[in-house]
């Protein structure tokens, strides 16, 4: 695992918003947002660290694929790998 | 000289934690001046003199809890002792050190768990008022207790100067909490207990904010609100099809860092609105409103399992949207990391709450006082609406106003809450 290891990277992410919020107990492909309880603010900070962290675009039209833990991470790989 | 003291503010108020000093050493004070602002369960109070003198300097730092009776400050003052007396706090003066009490940095955090001594850790920094450790802080999964006694905040601010053994007490208080009085009643009986041979070191604030007092607070800030306030309540539906169509343009071609919010354009449409209705934005004090000339709008932010907070963006009427979107998401970060300014927490002068994403329909507030409006929002959905005669799907939001009766109606009230929907229609104007 890389250090920019896309599900590595929202992992820690998110629990920086969402600290008191396990991971291993969310469901992956559920609402992201209902899943860490985050409102449109802490969308917006983690998108905001995701794009910086992984050196991609996250254009505000892309936001749906981010809906899930699930859809996120592959998102997240794709876009990375295309950056790469 | 004269020591100025936390005064009682209530009957069921054991301490106070100092959020402001109003005044800078070496100001003249008169009777009635407010010196500092405490934060109480009751939310954030003025501390007034009650005779003229010099303020001559703090005693304790900004952050730090304070049981009542302890001396916050000096004042230099003529003949007459400065300041009110607390009869019921002299005892406790007497046995605590008053050097060594108001050197201490109590705890500023809302910790109700007795520390131990082995684990003290270095005087903390200032901690901001209520939410110091609201990201450390799950309340419910947190700190292991058992063989620990649970202490109020007040007797436990109170027996860590006096040198009072917190483990060697019974509690009288529910379930067996130790409270101020048991740990008065210690020092009572002992005089010569063992007082801190040096400053002990406060709890590390960041161990727990209390929910518990949190939760309490609002709840008196709230009842207060109910009890005294005679709120009235309109409402109106935005259509938010050009509001969103602004921000997604805006938002296209900038980085996240700088993309805005359907939120900042809702505060600020309130922010701009409140200008032409000067009677919603000010405070109510002593049965007197007196309308602001800022506008500092409080922006209630949610903490994660623990309450919630309004602090005042600054002049928000004078930032330009970008400007204003900054403001908010520093705010957000500080607020959730407990790093707020006092003046934000005194200075908002009406308040805007918005449900956001992921909500209801409607939010209906309560004032929080000494304000005397608060602007609702909830959360935005697709509508049938009717324009020119046709009914098509539209984004719309639903806005409230609670305003106070004792300060105006309904009719202004929906002039007010009319302006908003109106100003949301340009955004770029905004």
């Amino acid at each position: 695992m890389s250090a920019n290891d896309p599900r590595a990277v929202l992992v820690e992410e998110l629990g920086r918003i969402a600290p008191d919020v396990d991971v291993d107990t969310i469901d992956e492909t559920a609402d992201l947002r209902e899943e860490f309880d985050i409102d449109s603010m802490d969308f917006l900070n983690l998108v905001t660290a995701l794009a910086k962290r992984l050196a991609i675009p996250i254009p505000e039209a892309e936001y749906p694929r981010l809906g899930s833990f699930a859809k996120a991470v592959a998102y997240l790989g794709e876009k990375a790998a295309a950056a790469a | 000289m004269t020591e100025f003291r936390m005064p009682s503010l209530g009957a069921d108020m054991d301490a106070g934690t100092l959020i402001e000093w109003t005044v800078t050493p070496g100001a003249p004070v008169k009777r009635g001046d407010i010196v500092a602002v405490v934060e109480t369960q009751k939310g954030a109070i003025e501390i007034e003199v009650f005779e003229d003198g010099v303020f001559e300097r703090p005693l304790v730092e900004i952050g730090t809890k304070v049981p009542v009776g302890l001396p916050i400050a000096v004042i230099a003052a003529g003949a007459a002792a400065a300041v009110e007396p607390s009869s019921a706090a002299a005892p406790l003066v007497e046995a605590a050190p008053p050097v060594a009490a108001a050197t201490t940095p109590v705890s500023a955090a809302e910790s109700v768990f007795v520390p131990e001594l082995a684990e003290t850790v270095p005087p903390t920094p200032p901690a901001a008022p209520v939410a110091a450790a609201v990201m450390s802080a799950p309340p419910a999964k947190s700190t292991p207790m058992e063989g620990r006694p649970r202490v109020t905040r007040g007797a436990g601010g109170l027996a860590e100067p006096a040198g009072v053994d917190l483990g060697g007490l019974v509690g009288t208080g529910r379930g067996g909490e130790i409270v101020l009085a048991d740990v008065e009643a210690r020092i009572a009986a002992k005089p010569a207990a063992k007082p801190a041979a040096a400053p002990t070191p406060a709890p590390a604030a960041g161990r727990g904010i209390d929910p518990a007092a949190m939760r309490a607070a609002i709840a008196a800030a709230m009842a207060r609100s109910k009890r005294e306030i005679p709120h009235y309540y309109l409402t109106d539906t935005v259509d938010l099809t050009r509001a969103e169509a602004f921000v997604t343009t805006s938002n296209a071609a900038r980085e996240p860092a700088d993309r805005l919010l359907l939120g900042t354009l809702f505060v600020k449409a309130v922010a701009r609105a409140v200008k032409k209705y000067p009677e919603f934005n000010g405070h109510f004090v002593d049965g007197t409103f007196a309308a602001s000339k800022a506008v500092h709008v409080g922006v209630a932010v949610n903490i994660r399992g623990t309450g919630l907070v309004a602090p005042a963006i600054h002049d928000t009427d004078r930032l330009g949207l970008d400007e204003l979107m900054a403001a908010m998401r520093d705010l957000v970060v500080r607020v959730r990391a407990g790093r707020f300014r006092s003046s934000e927490l005194a200075d908002p002068t009406i308040t805007v709450s918005s449900l956001g994403e992921r909500g209801v329909e409607a939010l209906w507030g309560v004032i929080y006082p000494p304000q005397v409006a608060i602007v609702g929002f909830g959360t935005p959905m697709v509508r049938p609406w009717a324009v020119d005669g046709m009914v098509g799907p539209r984004k719309t939001v639903v806005v409230t106003l609670a305003g106070d009766h004792r300060v105006s109606d309904g009719h202004r009230g929906a002039l007010f809450l009319h302006t908003i929907v109106t100003l949301l229609q340009e955004p770029e104007a905004l």
